[in-house]
């Protein structure tokens, strides 16, 4: 009996130092309370006040006269041609890019040659480049006036004012995002497992479809995505080449800005939030296919 | 099926890799390229694989000559030292897979692909992990799997690559005697990297030593560690002393200490330098032979079963090592600080390159 109870006693007693010191015992690399408080609210005011009150502009700008009227705005033959032709643009760019970035990435990360780092700058140049700029290169380059514009007019091609033009300068906008995901994905990933599949007899395209494909896959679906969001939504480059003729070359956010500079709010509002919509389901996308990587990455580490 | 390597040369911009190497590689033979790291064991590895293309010099299987034939035609079984199994597969899948990419005149049924790859699974000791995951296995497991995938095409010649050099040392000795069992079970011509000498002297039938991508000697394991051609061979296998030795008339002279040196015989009075490995130096507590050298004992370490000591003799400024067994070291009564007498038993002496001629 006594010996049991003096056992407790011991017990208890090395509890409560044990918790004192998990009072006092501070982690490295954390805070004391009041920086860690203020440091929060400071991020989540800016939060709110930046992403989310814009946000719920849009959508009760959008939807502030009832859906009937969100609904007209929509249905407005205009607004359906801008629809349907940032689609078609969407259908057109993310395929090529994808087909480039794959290419692109799959060149530098696995093979050596003289002038890498320099077609790794000219990959990223898109990104340094403003859109308005990218916009008069291409109207340089096939304009009327241009340097290709009297070989185009005289074949009777037409590239600027015209749907190709817009492909063109969305594709050049968005070309660096899907090689950029995977190049260094793919420089990680080495090239064992490719030597492998070609020691075991597969030829080169069994060994890009079993054997790299699959070991990029969410990379690229990520890349994908953001050079989908990025598509629909460039404006300035396109605003130069297209000649914004109303139900023919207005995507999305030209049309909006058409119908905002006319005074029509609401309007442009409903197709504003539309185009969001749009964003927001490519984000949601986005985010589960993050949480699907790092949840692969935890079980490849596992 | 026997390799043959032909005056192959390979450079990577200014640095040769593999520097005019010609070798056999004889049918159903086990064989290890033993070298440092750089010294160019992997490249030629990959030159006999398809997976480098040499400069210069042919490749031949068997007399065929297969330098132009690409990786995926050539019928090698090749494991990489991480494994490089394919990550979203199962294990099935893995070793399934150069069966299932052979084009569908040449591919098995998915019956007769079953039955193989558990049969290959049975033969690596891993049959029940045909549902999991590469991560979900060890290392060595991973590796074995490397190897059941690999012999799954029945290559005519199986190359690793620093098959054990990712495990950790419990794991390799074993691992690498279950390969040795295995080879001989399956005699197919293999040819495995390594740069640890005792691997490649446990397994192999052969060893061929190579450094600055020259092949320094070729031999069985046991003609190479007790014969080594030259000073780099002696000091790659294993730890050596060096002696400032004398040579005349086939005898070798450490000392006081005379050892016979038969393939100089007619030398006169020639300085070179002896090769004494550790444990064939003699030591003693007495003064017991007249022609021993007297040392003092610097460092004690037990090693397991072995005694290491450093001792300092009193002519020389370079440390010698001597190893002998703790029984003997116990019964010496030694201990660090007090005085030895050490004797070489056996030398191997190496004179400067450009006097070897002149006998």
């Amino acid at each position: 009996m006594d010996k049991g109870a003096y056992d407790v006693a011991t017990s208890s007693t090395v509890i409560d130092t044990n918790d004192t010191i998990a009072k006092r015992w501070r982690r490295a690399t954390e805070e004391p309370a009041w920086i860690r408080v203020t440091l929060i609210t400071i991020s989540l005011i800016f939060v709110a006040l930046f992403l989310l009150l814009p946000l719920s502009v849009v959508l009760y700008g959008a939807f502030e006269q009832g859906i009937s009227v969100w609904y007209d705005a929509i249905r407005d033959p205009d607004a359906m041609s801008a629809i349907r032709l940032t689609l078609l643009i969407v259908a057109i760019v993310v395929p090529l890019n994808t087909l480039f970035g794959v290419a692109a990435a799959w060149a530098i990360a696995k093979f050596e040659f003289r002038g890498k780092p320099i077609l790794i700058s000219l990959i990223d140049m898109p990104f340094a480049i403003s859109p308005v700029v990218v916009g008069l290169i291409f109207v340089i380059l096939f304009g009327s006036q241009g340097w290709l514009g009297p070989w185009l007019s005289a074949h009777d091609l037409r590239i600027i004012f015209a749907v190709p033009g817009i492909v063109i300068v969305i594709a050049f906008g968005t070309l660096p995002f899907i090689a950029r995901e995977l190049i260094p994905l793919m420089q990680q990933q080495g090239k064992e497992e490719e030597e492998a599949s070609l020691t075991l007899g597969a030829n080169g395209w069994q060994t890009f479809w079993h054997v790299t494909l699959p070991n990029i896959k969410w990379g690229l679906i990520y890349g994908v995505i953001l050079c989908n969001a990025r598509a629909m939504g460039e404006f300035g480059a396109v605003a130069v080449v297209s000649g914004r003729i109303r139900g023919e070359t207005n995507t999305m956010p030209l049309h909006i800005e058409v119908l905002y500079n006319e005074y029509m709010f609401t309007a442009a509002f409903a197709v504003s939030s539309l185009l969001t919509g749009l964003a927001l389901v490519t984000i949601a996308i986005k985010s589960v296919v993050e949480w699907q990587e790092e949840r692969q990455q935890r079980l490849a580490a596992a | 099926m026997s390799i043959e390597i032909d005056h192959v040369n390979k450079h990577f911009r200014d640095f040769v890799a593999v520097d005019n190497v010609s070798l056999t590689f004889r049918d159903g033979e086990l064989t290890a390229l033993l070298g440092p790291s750089g010294s160019g064991k992997t490249t030629l590895l990959r030159i006999i694989a398809g997976l480098e293309q040499p400069d210069t010099g042919r490749i031949r299987f068997h007399g065929e000559d297969t330098t132009d034939l690409h990786v995926s035609e050539r019928g090698v079984g090749f494991v990489f030292q991480h494994y490089a199994l394919f990550k979203h597969m199962t294990v099935f899948q893995n070793v399934a897979y150069g069966l299932t990419v052979r084009p569908r005149k040449t591919r098995p049924s998915k019956a007769e692909i079953k039955q193989k790859v558990m049969r290959l699974l049975e033969l690596v000791q891993l049959d029940w992990t045909a549902h999991r995951y590469p991560h979900q296995l060890s290392g060595g497991q991973r590796q074995r799997i490397a190897l059941a995938r690999a012999l799954a095409v029945e290559p005519k010649v199986l190359l690793l690559d620093e098959p054990f050099g990712a495990l950790d040392a419990k794991v390799r000795a074993e691992l690498r005697r279950w390969l040795r069992r295995l080879h001989d079970d399956i005699h197919v011509t293999s040819v495995f990297v390594t740069h640890d000498q005792e691997e490649a002297l446990e397994v192999s039938d052969r060893v061929v030593v190579m450094n600055k991508g020259r092949v320094e000697q070729d031999g069985s394991p046991e003609d190479v560690y007790d014969h080594p051609a030259n000073p780099f061979v002696y000091q790659f296998l294993g730890n050596v002393n060096l002696f400032h030795a004398r040579v005349h008339d086939g005898i070798a002279r450490i000392g006081d200490v005379q050892l016979p040196a038969p393939e100089f015989q007619g030398y006169k009075n020639e300085q070179g330098q002896a090769y004494v490995r550790p444990h064939e130096i003699e030591v003693f507590a007495g003064r017991e032979h007249s022609d021993a050298l007297h040392a003092k004992i610097e460092l004690v370490s037990v090693v397991g079963p072995t005694v290491r000591l450093e001792l300092r003799t009193d002519n020389s400024d370079e440390l010698v090592h001597a190893e002998l067994t703790k029984h003997r070291f116990r019964a010496l009564g030694l201990a660090q600080g007090s005085d030895a007498w050490i004797r070489p038993l056996y030398s191997r002496v190496f004179l400067p390159d450009e006097r070897v001629a002149n006998g």
